[in-house]
């Protein structure tokens, strides 16, 4: 009846799961007590879970990508701590197959959960409101994509409380993926996990590519795009492009487990070295789908906040699909140890160091852009420059590591998890904080106090140094990475400085919380100053998104805005708004639908029923999923028209605040 | 936004029965000139491959043109030809990669 699934799989022995499910647990009655308590069940069915607003979803995958940040920084934070005490005989807090969890869980998590889940929220805001679209192209679709990622989170947030995760890293490398070395759950978490997540993410690039190539506003040619929507259709590009063979080589990975196939045992005919080019031909092309937006979002940033139009456009945009194309064809430098020769080395050597020519032309536009400007340095300003000069040490530190000869003597060791945490954190990771900071006014309609922000910052910035450059020399010493304990006394001290440093970073995160709750405090309390009354909260805003209100109507544009060029608001501003010429009309908007967290939870169901074998509940979700699809699709009443007097009510009341806010200047 | 959530039909080119029935004449001929190539044994087998290859080639793309309706005369048309030139490029390089890599590791390490 449950297959695989008994009592003996809640690890109600291990004391630190144990204290995480009883926290959990009281942090998640406590938000269901509240929830029923303000009698806000409604309202959350209605307004939020059903959405299919682009706005409201990307606040959704917001709070889902902070939470699972957190969750992976515990994880963090129990790995330093661990290496800080297992010296010399200490065997530290964690056992080895604990460990192994943890450690294949953080970058699980990190990178599917985190870093995915806030990219898919900064596409999800700002791509419709930079190109002048009402929504996506795929309005519900967007809403079947959080629920796949959602309730893969969840599913892999499970494995937590019952059973086990994969202990073989982030990638699941076979042969210890497999049956033979690995007959318990935490694979098939793994597996089930990021199959569901993949389906999540495929559409959301589905979506995004439809949306701008077909719902550009009048008048905006490829070359007037923004160039966040320009980073954010190339990395769903590439996201078309490699995903589908994750979900290949997840696939076959499951066969080999669930029916004994051998694409990647030892024996039977199977080959390893199939799933490691496999994987990397997604796994090198995925930081790159990370990093483009990130890339993207400094430029809107820099642009703004140096009150100059943005260094060399089209260089790139140029840029940026170069990284594309070769972003896909480095990643053997992955495993440059695999035993092949010298020549396909040599090619994939010389092609990832290729990459640092287009990304250096992307730093010196920044430069450039800032050169001669009046730069301000607010919060999100902070981000970008310590982002160029942490980016330009992990991006060097990356062209070393492209020597197959230098590889072969620091590959897998702490070496190249300082490099890749060198390049996330200082990359992906400031320019979502940047991001988020730098949109947060859009989308909420007050601002953040921005002295939290820059004490974010600060932290994060020092946090990272600390934590990570020592990880540089114990890796040089030959320290290999997901080592539970040691006994080299000159590596002990360095790893106890990385452990300071992880706290600092806790810092950076505490920081980060605070500024959240003082912001939420100060929209309760109405706090005038933090009203972002005009739309343009930075004042210097150059995209079409800050020519909205904020927070921003759920049709978006009134009337589809008409694009004169790059840059369209900041050329508005200078040359005076034209006059609006059409009448308003009512606006055609799909309505909100039950599909998408229906479809969400059949999904947990298969998700948690195939990684537990119980057979009939993977049929049961899989029928109920395939009805609910079929209902949808004979269901015409899924649109609605928003009247002109509620259009003309927000026009009136928006004209209001831009008068008071002109006033009080 | 009722003109972008409905299915759009504006500037696609959906052929006509001119370029249906051209297309048909051309992928019969190219299928007739295939079986004829082998079943004459007029050629040797390498030039036989080789004759089929060139043949299947246009075959695909005849395909493409009047029954996938591939083109550059309208937009639709260009943006199907762009998406459709990316994804075999992008095959193209991961499978002739696979391919080199895994030959290469091969040849180097003799698996039995």
């Amino acid at each position: 009846m449950l297959g695989k699934l008994t009592l003996s799989a809640i690890p109600y022995d291990v004391p630190i799961l144990v204290g995480t499910f009883i926290g959990v647990a009281v942090i998640g009655i406590a938000v269901l007590a509240a929830v029923t308590y303000f009698k806000k069940w409604g309202y959350l069915w209605r307004e939020w879970l059903t959405t299919v607003d682009h706005k409201k979803l990307a606040v959704m995958y917001v709070i889902l990508g902070l939470v699972m940040l957190v969750r992976g920084f515990a994880d963090a934070v129990m790995m330093r701590t661990q290496l800080a005490l297992a010296y010399a005989g200490n065997p530290g807090y964690l056992p080895p197959h604990h460990y192994d969890q943890v450690f294949s869980a953080h970058g699980t998590i990190m990178i599917f959960f985190m870093a995915m889940v806030i990219m898919q929220a900064l596409f999800n805001f700002v791509v419709p409101l930079q190109i002048g679209a009402r929504d996506v192209a795929f309005p519900l679709i967007n809403s079947i994509s959080f629920y796949m990622t959602l309730v893969s989170a969840i599913l892999i947030n499970i494995s937590l409380f019952v059973g086990e995760f994969s202990n073989v890293g982030w990638l699941g490398y076979p042969p210890v993926s497999e049956l033979q070395f690995n007959p318990g759950v935490g694979v098939d978490y793994y597996i089930w996990s990021v199959q569901i997540s993949g389906i999540g993410t495929l559409l959301t690039a589905v979506n995004f590519i439809t949306t701008i190539v077909k719902l550009r506003a009048p008048g905006m040619k490829w070359m007037h795009m923004p160039v966040f929507t320009w980073t954010a259709f190339f990395s769903c590009i590439m996201i078309l492009t490699t995903f589908p063979v994750l979900t290949v080589s997840m696939a076959l990975l499951a066969l080999d487990r669930y029916v004994g196939m051998h694409f990647f045992t030892n024996d039977g005919g199977g080959s390893v070295m199939l799933y490691l080019n496999l994987i990397w031909s997604w796994g090198h092309p995925e930081v790159y789908i990370l990093i483009l937006p990130a890339f993207g979002v400094f430029s809107e940033i820099a642009a703004t906040f140096s009150g100059k139009p943005l260094f060399g456009y089209a260089t790139m945009v140029i840029a940026t699909g170069i990284i594309t194309f070769l972003g896909s064809i480095v990643w053997v430098h992955h495993f440059f140890t695999m035993g092949a020769g010298a020549d396909v080395n040599t090619f994939f050597g010389i092609m990832t160091m290729f990459i640092a020519v287009p990304t250096g032309v992307k730093i010196f536009n920044w430069l450039f852009t800032m050169y001669k400007g009046r730069v301000r340095f607010e919060g999100p300003m902070n981000w970008i420059v310590g982002f160029m000069i942490t980016f330009s040490i992990g991006g060097m530190t990356g062209v070393m590591m492209a020597m197959p000869a230098a590889d072969w003597v620091i590959h897998n060791s702490l070496f190249l998890v300082a490099h890749f945490h060198n390049v996330i954190i200082g990359g992906v990771f400031f320019g979502y904080v940047a991001g988020l900071s730098y949109w947060f006014p859009k989308v909420f309609g007050f601002k953040m106090r921005d002295v939290w922000g820059k004490w974010a910052f600060r932290f994060w910035f020092v946090g990272f140094y600390v934590s990570f450059m020592p990880l540089y020399v114990v890796g040089l010493e030959g320290m290999t990475r997901r080592m539970n304990h040691y006994d080299n006394p000159n590596w002990h001290p360095w790893l106890l400085v990385a452990c300071v440093g992880v706290f600092i970073l806790a810092a950076g995160v505490a920081c980060q919380v605070i500024q959240f709750v003082l912001a939420a405090f100060d929209a309760v309390n109405k706090k005038p100053d933090a009203l972002d009354l005009t739309g343009d909260n930075w004042g210097s805003g150059r995209t079409l998104e800050w020519s909205l209100p904020s927070p921003v109507p759920h049709y978006n544009f009134a009337r589809l805005p008409v694009v004169r060029g790059l840059d369209t608001f900041h050329i508005e501003k200078e040359l005076g708004r034209p006059a609006p010429l059409a009448e308003l009309e009512p606006i055609h908007m799909p309505k909100y639908s039950a599909v998408g967290p229906v479809l969400g939870a059949c999904a947990l169901v298969i998700g948690f029923a195939l990684v537990w074998h119980i057979w009939w509940a993977v049929i049961a979700g899989l029928v109920v999923s395939f009805f609910t699809v079929v209902h949808r699709s004979a269901n015409l009443d899924i649109d609605f028209y928003v009247p002109v007097e509620e259009i003309r009510a927000d026009e009136e009341a928006f004209a209001k605040r831009l008068a008071a806010a002109q006033a009080a200047e | 936004m009722s003109e972008n959530h409905t299915t759009s039909h504006e500037g696609e080119s959906h052929g006509s029965y001119g370029s249906y029935i051209v297309g048909f004449v051309l992928a019969v001929i190219l299928t007739v000139a295939s079986f004829a190539t082998v079943l004459s044994k007029a050629f040797a087998f390498w030039q036989t491959i080789a004759i089929l290859a060139v043949l299947a080639t246009v075959q695909v793309v005849v395909h493409l043109v009047f029954f996938l309706h591939m083109g550059t005369k309208s937009l639709s048309q260009r943006q199907n030809l762009a998406a459709f030139i990316i994804t075999v490029l992008m095959v193209a390089v991961v499978i002739a990669g696979y391919l080199f890599v895994l030959w290469d590791a091969q040849m180097n390490m003799m698996p039995g």
